[in-house]
């Protein structure tokens, strides 16, 4: 049971480089208890900035120290940062072109009996909408160690989302294979394919175990760059499927569903599914429970898959 | 040493020419702020297509960014591009010289357009410069009508908690936005007590007046430990008669006749400008100047080819 979250790595990789690189700048929104970023600010108080309760501000401020050649990691809640400084993202961080990293934490439903006000089910479809904005979704801490890494290397704005609560291992200490910009092959079959991002690729992954058991073998695809999306790769593991699923933690629309639906939908045309979020707030409960009841599980994917092959 | 006054009313003509032949423009704005952008980029800042990538260079952002074609003007007459190439791509198909800054274009920092972004911008840029220990300084121009954006206020309040003296922000008071007056439209008149009371050094000047302009750039340099605003108080459509205090030419083209009317009414002023001895006319900032722009056929030649 893995007890480490996403976010913890995200600090730890940050102070890692920090240390030497004196340009990593952190930004929160009074959320660096929320975001595990409390240590980073601790340890590296000149190269931390808080701005209050103030999103705007937030990504406003990083898109003027990136100009300046500073590079700016802004922490703040998925569902405040994608939409309440939406417009900063898109025209000071992505349109201005400023290397501005947007750290979405505790996304999705990650926030679960809060409620919708908290909830970010909206923010693939609007950052992936704006361009030159990369949206990325992690899978586990393995992969956001390696994601958070090229990160650091490129000078382009990305906005990453990742969830509250530690999220069950998908690779192992030492063996995540990772290629920027390239979707991870998980386990490969013949029969389906599941393409997944974020927390329900695990899901995806136990999903594909219990089809093996039953005789039906699916190829699991780990799409955490939903942009750019990893065509080629999506093509390539769609090839000779029966059936592609697709399982996202946002709404039905304009999320990972839709744009791979687009790409087969164009090259390869076959029944794809999207498993998603309703199109309403979510129900009341934790995020275990909510993606339970909407069958955002690898029970609910198996069921998918049998009963469209 | 140049005759700056005499340069805002030249550069006007050079506006008029511009929205006239790209059939498009914020014209009363860009009128009104001309004298704030002059005293920046001939007096203020340094800034020039020599020193454009020095990480020192002084910073600037136009957050009123509908007013973009005062900055391209500016920019023309520092030699970022020539003029004439201005004139004649502004909004034209495929063009680079949009309606709203934008940073493919040399001398512009930062996109803008939508109103509300440019201080947080600056306070970044500004509190960047605090942490590399620059000797720079980042300058943000907002207009009046922009306060009213929430945005606007968490700039104001970051740049007060960071102590950002190297900040100088300016607000283009021309008391006029599409729909009116600000006072009709949402209240701005305690706008120096607002920022006052937000920890900011508060500078009210008359900002059609290009020397007061120069002067309250100067004394924002020597306030140590807090942000200074300067509220230049100006007239929407300033320089002509035609177009004075009329909400109507915040976004307007003007007729043959209409331009007949300006063009004459802005060389007269620039004229009676240069009419003045500079030792007379100009205050002893401006004098100091080191600042010249040069000929603009030379530039044409040298910085054609940058675009």
């Amino acid at each position: 049971m893995n007890k480490i979250t996403n976010r913890q790595i995200i600090c730890e990789v940050l102070s890692e480089h920090a240390k030497t690189d004196k340009d990593i700048v952190v930004l929160c929104s009074d959320s660096r208890g929320s975001a595990s970023l409390a240590p980073f600010s601790k340890e590296f108080p000149d190269q931390f900035v808080e701005v209050g309760i103030a999103e705007q501000d937030l990504v406003g401020i990083s898109a003027g120290l990136a100009k300046m050649g500073k590079k700016p990691y802004a922490a703040s809640p998925a569902s405040f940062l994608s939409t309440r400084s939406y417009e900063q993202a898109k025209v000071d961080c992505a349109y201005s072109n400023t290397n501005v990293k947007l750290i979405g934490i505790s996304g999705g439903v990650s926030y679960g009996a809060l409620g919708m006000s908290h909830h970010s089910a909206q923010d693939i479809a609007a950052m992936a909408s704006i361009p030159g904005m990369r949206v990325y979704l992690p899978s586990d801490r393995f992969q956001t160690r390696c994601l958070f890494e090229a990160l650091l290397k490129d000078e382009k704005p990305a906005y990453i989302r990742t969830g509250r609560n530690a999220v069950e291992d998908t690779y192992e200490e030492g063996n995540c294979p990772f290629e920027m910009d390239k979707a991870t092959v998980v386990c490969e079959g013949s029969d389906a394919l599941i393409v997944a991002c974020g927390e329900m690729v695990r899901p995806a992954k136990d999903a594909a175990a219990l089809l093996k058991a039953q005789g039906i073998s699916a190829t699991v695809l780990d799409m955490y760059c939903v942009k750019p999306l990893d065509a080629n790769g999506l093509l390539a593991a769609a090839k000779g499927k029966k059936v592609v699923v697709t399982v996202e933690e946002h709404s039905p629309f304009g999320g990972l569903g839709s744009m791979v639906s687009q790409v087969i939908g164009a090259n390869d045309p076959k029944k794809v599914i999207n498993l998603a979020l309703p199109d309403a707030p979510v129900i009341t409960g934790t995020s275990k429970e909510v993606f339970d009841h909407y069958g955002l599980n690898a029970e609910g994917i198996v069921k998918t898959i049998r009963e469209n092959l | 040493m140049q005759n700056l006054k005499a340069l805002s009313y030249k550069l006007r003509q050079n506006v008029v020419d511009m929205i006239m032949a790209g059939k498009a423009g914020h014209i009363g704005g860009d009128m009104s702020v001309m004298e704030t952008m002059v005293a920046l980029y001939f007096h203020a800042m340094n800034i020039s297509p020599e020193n454009q990538d020095d990480p020192n260079r002084d910073m600037f952002v136009m957050s009123k960014g509908h007013c973009v074609e005062t900055l391209y003007a500016v920019l023309a007459e520092k030699g970022f591009f020539p003029i004439e190439q201005v004139i004649r791509e502004y909004s034209q198909f495929g063009s680079k010289f949009i309606g709203h800054p934008n940073n493919k274009l040399p001398g512009i920092e930062m996109n803008s357009g939508s109103l509300g972004h440019g201080l947080p911008v600056a306070v970044g840029m500004a509190l960047a410069q605090k942490m590399d220990k620059r000797p720079s300084r980042t300058y943000v121009v907002m207009g009046d009508g922009e306060l009213a954006e929430g945005s606007v206020w968490e700039g104001a309040m970051s740049a007060t908690q960071y102590k950002l003296d190297n900040l100088c922000a300016v607000i283009d008071r021309n008391r006029l936005q599409i729909s009116g007056t600000t006072e009709e439209v949402m209240h701005q008149d305690s706008v120096e007590e607002r920022f006052a009371a937000f920890g900011w050094n508060v500078l009210s000047v008359d900002g059609n007046d290009i020397d007061a302009m120069n002067a309250a750039f100067d004394a924002a340099k020597d306030v140590k430990g807090k942000p200074t605003l300067i509220v230049a108080n100006t007239t929407k459509g300033k320089g002509s008669s035609v177009m004075e205090n009329k909400a109507s030419w915040h976004h307007h083209v003007p007729s043959a006749e209409e331009y007949e009317q300006i063009m004459k009414d802005l060389k007269a002023h620039e004229e009676a400008a240069q009419s003045v001895r500079p030792e007379g006319g100009l205050s002893l900032q401006a004098q100091q100047s080191k600042t010249q722009a040069k000929p603009l056929t030379e530039r044409s030649e040298r910085e054609g080819a940058r675009i």
